[in-house]
Order: structure tokens, then sequence, then C-alpha cells
């Protein structure tokens, strides 16, 4: 079991930290700090209009925060990523176990999926808009589309890992199809359904910023476009990071304590 | 078939007749795996099939179970209808979920509520009953496997070698537990197994097979109640078989 394997390392890791009294909690805020230490000396020593300080772009950030707009364009990707992350998923969830599932839709479809993996983000949102008109349908079908192929690879592995011996198992204890999805089938793919939202989730945010530079008048793809055509890298750093910061608030509040609670079941280590 | 549940043995037997089963390898060949096995359990016994490993006593299993449908010949089962309770050689129960979950999950809909107190004392399972799978030994895996194959009340209880890779400590408690709650919740059952001594142990007839393609070798009665089967009958029953049928022990 390579999971086992690898919370094994870390916790390996997370003792050895606490014997050297480093909480994990205190080394990521001084590894942040690190970071953030070298972005300021760069910049001013750069002291250049194309590189602010981190003050400058807080300076920005508060300026739009305080008007409301930095939140209105923010809530507005944050609804674009919401509605196509779930569309990705319960598409591309469906198609791929299909296909994990059975061998001869996975012949046909195949080919399918890889010309699709292999189309680029941008013909298909400039497709999109094309066919469906400068709207929010087009534009949401367009981020699904770039992530549907991706949430298909890796639902079709997990199907294809599901255990024949708790099907047969199953099978014989009469369980019905409800009890079968639920108690048999979802928790063998859990894992393979976090990988996919992770991923899923990265990737979507960033298309996203491209299908609203593209097409949109609202959002942080477009403020992005605004300050790129102003040639003002602070606006455009305190977009990015508020928004990184929004998808850092998924992950840590969302996410994980999900993981948490559906991976309770391994023996602790 | 509610009424079979007590100690009442249920009437209706288990007639196995496999004719032909043969079955492709990985390289494409064709693999005889049984060539004739016939047998009967009467209703309400326990029977073992022994033989050498790979011999198709799994396959005989898998056949009766349903698993394996491309066969010649026909099995009857004592219940149509009935509920059929399984204990494989790996416990198989759902890592996600508790044992009270794992035996619970496997009830038919009407006695889902069933109050599984006993069952789970007999076994000595009380203290585990939400622990997770991962959290057991082999042998109180084994043991949760026998709880949730006797909580179904089935009409056919079919074991594959339920005590391999255990000590024999943990393996000779667990034969008598299992003596214990089938004698309590009797059922017709079939196991199948390569050690002789648990075949002498448990069963009311031992059916032998030969080398694969199987093929019956003998049957033998064993007509001593459970009870009386002390270490000395044991032995003497062991040398007994050990020379009607050599090899086996």
């Amino acid at each position: 079991m390579a999971l086992d394997g690898m919370a094994s390392v870390r916790g390996e890791r997370l003792r050895r930290l606490a014997h050297d009294r480093l909480t994990p909690g205190t080394l990521t805020t001084i590894s942040l700090l690190g970071l953030l230490a070298i972005w300021w000396i760069a910049a001013a020593v750069a002291d250049s209009r194309v590189l602010p300080t981190p003050p400058q772009v807080f300076e920005v950030f508060w300026r739009d925060a305080v008007s409301g707009e930095l939140w209105f364009h923010l809530a507005m990707t944050l609804m674009r990523v919401a509605f196509a992350f779930v569309a990705a998923m319960a598409i591309g969830s469906v198609i791929g176990i299909g296909m994990g599932i059975s061998r001869q839709a996975n012949r046909f479809f195949d080919p399918w999926l890889i010309l699709f993996l292999n189309i680029p983000a941008l013909v298909v949102i400039v497709l999109a808009y094309i066919w469906f008109g400068l709207n929010e349908v087009a534009a949401i079908g367009a981020i699904a589309v770039n992530k549907i192929p991706n949430v298909v690879v890796t639902m079709r592995e997990g199907a294809k890992a599901l255990d024949p011996q708790l099907s047969e198992m199953a099978r014989i204890y009469r369980f019905g199809a409800a009890k079968r999805i639920r108690h048999v089938v979802l928790p063998q793919l859990q894992p393979y359904f976090s990988a996919a939202s992770r991923s899923g989730l990265a990737l979507i945010w960033k298309i996203a910023l491209v299908v609203e530079l593209l097409g949109r008048s609202d959002g942080v793809g477009f403020q992005i476009n605004l300050y790129f055509q102003l040639f003002d890298v602070a606006g455009i750093l305190a977009y990015t990071l508020a928004f990184v910061a929004v998808m850092l608030a998924i992950e840590l509040m969302l996410v994980q304590p999900f993981e948490a609670r559906a991976t309770r079941w391994r023996r602790p280590r | 078939m509610t009424g079979g549940l007590s100690n009442a043995a249920p009437g209706a037997p288990l007639r196995v007749s496999i004719t032909r089963k043969a079955f492709r390898g990985a390289d494409g060949k064709l693999v005889e795996a049984i060539a004739h096995v016939a047998f009967e359990v009467p209703g309400g016994s326990f029977v073992t099939l022994i033989g050498p490993s790979g011999c198709g006593k799994t396959t005989t299993l898998r056949i009766v179970l349903g698993l394996e449908t491309e066969f010649e010949g026909s099995v009857v089962r004592p219940d149509p209808d009935g509920r059929i309770a399984v204990v494989f050689q790996e416990p198989r129960l759902l890592p996600w979920r508790t044992v009270e979950e794992n035996v619970r999950l496997a009830l038919p809909e009407g006695i889902g509520t069933e109050d599984l107190d006993e069952l789970f004392d007999v076994l000595g399972l009380s203290e585990m009953r939400s622990r997770f799978p991962t959290e057991l030994s082999l042998g109180l895996a084994r043991r949760a496997a026998l709880a949730r194959a006797f909580a179904i009340r089935p009409s056919l209880l079919l074991l594959d070698e339920p005590f391999v890779s255990l000590d024999e400590m943990t393996a000779a408690r667990l034969r008598r537990l299992l003596t214990t709650v089938w004698s309590a919740r009797r059922t017709t059952a079939l196991m199948v197994t390569h050690n002789l001594r648990e075949a002498v142990q448990l069963s009311d007839r031992i059916v032998f097979l030969t080398e694969r393609p199987a093929k019956i070798r003998g049957i033998h009665e064993i007509k001593v109640a459970r009870e009386a089967r002390d270490a000395e009958w044991r032995e003497t029953e062991l040398r007994r078989l050990d020379r009607e049928f050599p090899g086996v022990l």
C-alpha cells in the first residue's frame, strides 16, 4: 500500500520534528516567512515598478477589499470554479467508472479520451465562446470540459482496482444495489475521488482565469487582464494571492477534514 | 425456512453432481479441474471436502456458491430461496466498516435490527464490535467473518479453509467456537480443507478427493457424537483413515 507507506514516512518525519521541538505548524510558518523575506529583499534590491514589495501589494488588496470590488470578483470566479468542479467531477466519474467496469466501453471510448486529453484548454474555450456565445454557460462548460478527461482517467483506474473478492462477498450476502454502492464501491473509489478533486481544483481555477480573460467582464481573470493592460503588477499579485488564499482555505477546511473522516478506518500510526 | 433455524435440522440435502469443469489457464491452455465429483450433504449435517492442494476443492465450493456457472452437472441447494453464508479463506470484511457494521450489513432487511449480543458473546467479539477490521488479528477477523455468516441464519453454510494460516492454538480455539455456534444455530454446512484432523473433529461425513482433475476417492461417515470425540478417539480414527487414504494426513 503506497498510501500507507507515505503515511508512515510522514509519521516518522513528524516524530523527528517533535523530537526537535518544532511543531509542523511552526515549520510551515517559518517556511512561508522565508519566502516572503526573499520576495521583499528582491523587490527592495530591484526597486522597480514591475516587482512591487509586499506592502505595496497589500495596499492594493486593502483598497479593493474595502471598496468591495475584490470580493465581487473573487465570488464570481469561485462561483464558476464551483459549478465547473461539480459538473466535471460528476460527469467524469460516471464516464470513468463506466470505462473501468466495462472493457467494451473502455475500448470504444479510449480514443475519444486521448483526443480530449490532448485538446489545448485554449481551443476548447475559444470554440465554446464561438459556438455557444459569450455567456456564463459557455464559460462554465468550457472549464468543465477541460477537466473531465483528467477525472475520467483517475476514476477509471479506481474502478479497475475494485476488489473482486469484496464484490463476490456482497453478491453472496445479497447486498442490494444501494448498499453495494454505498458500502462496497464508494469507499474503494474514495482515494481516487480525492486525488481527482485535488488536482481538479488546482487545474480548474487556472483555466477559469483564462476563460474570464477571454470572454467575461468580471472575475479574477478579468481583473488580471485589466491590470496587465495597466502594467500594474501589484494589482495582479493582489488578486492572485487573494484567490490562492481562498483555494488554500477550501483545501484546509473542506478537502482535508472530509478525507480524514473517510480514511479514519486505516490503522492509526 | 425460518422454522429450521433452531436445533431441529432442516430436511432437504445439498446435492452436488459435477461431471466436468475446465477453465482456461493464463497461457490459454485448457485445464481440467474436475472430472467427476458427486456427493450429498444431508440437511443439518456438516460435510468436509478434503484433498491435495489445487485439486479443485475450492472450485467445487465456488460452483455451489454460484460464482462459477460454466460447468457440466448440477447443484441442488437445500432451499432455493434460502440464504447462503460463506466464510472465505480471507475474512473479506469491509475494512472501512466496523465489525458490527460488517455483520449488520449482511443481514437481510427483515432481521436488520436483530439483537446480536449473544452471537458476539459466544464468538468472544463483544469488545471488538466497534473496532475496524484493520485493528484485528487474522484470528479475530476470521471470527468476525464467522459471526457474519451465522448472523444471517443461512440455510446453507460454506467454509473455504477457514482456519488456514493460523497458529495451531488459535485454529483449535476457532474450531471449538465453530462447533459451539454451529450446534446452536444448526444449518447444512460444507467445508473445504486439507487438514484431516480438522475434518475428523468437525464433520459428520468426509469426502476425499483425488489429485486434479478431481474425482471422488472415497466417502467416510463419522457416527460418533462430537462431544464423544476425545483425543484418544481422534488418534485412532486418524490412524484408520491414514491407512485407508494414505497421503492425506
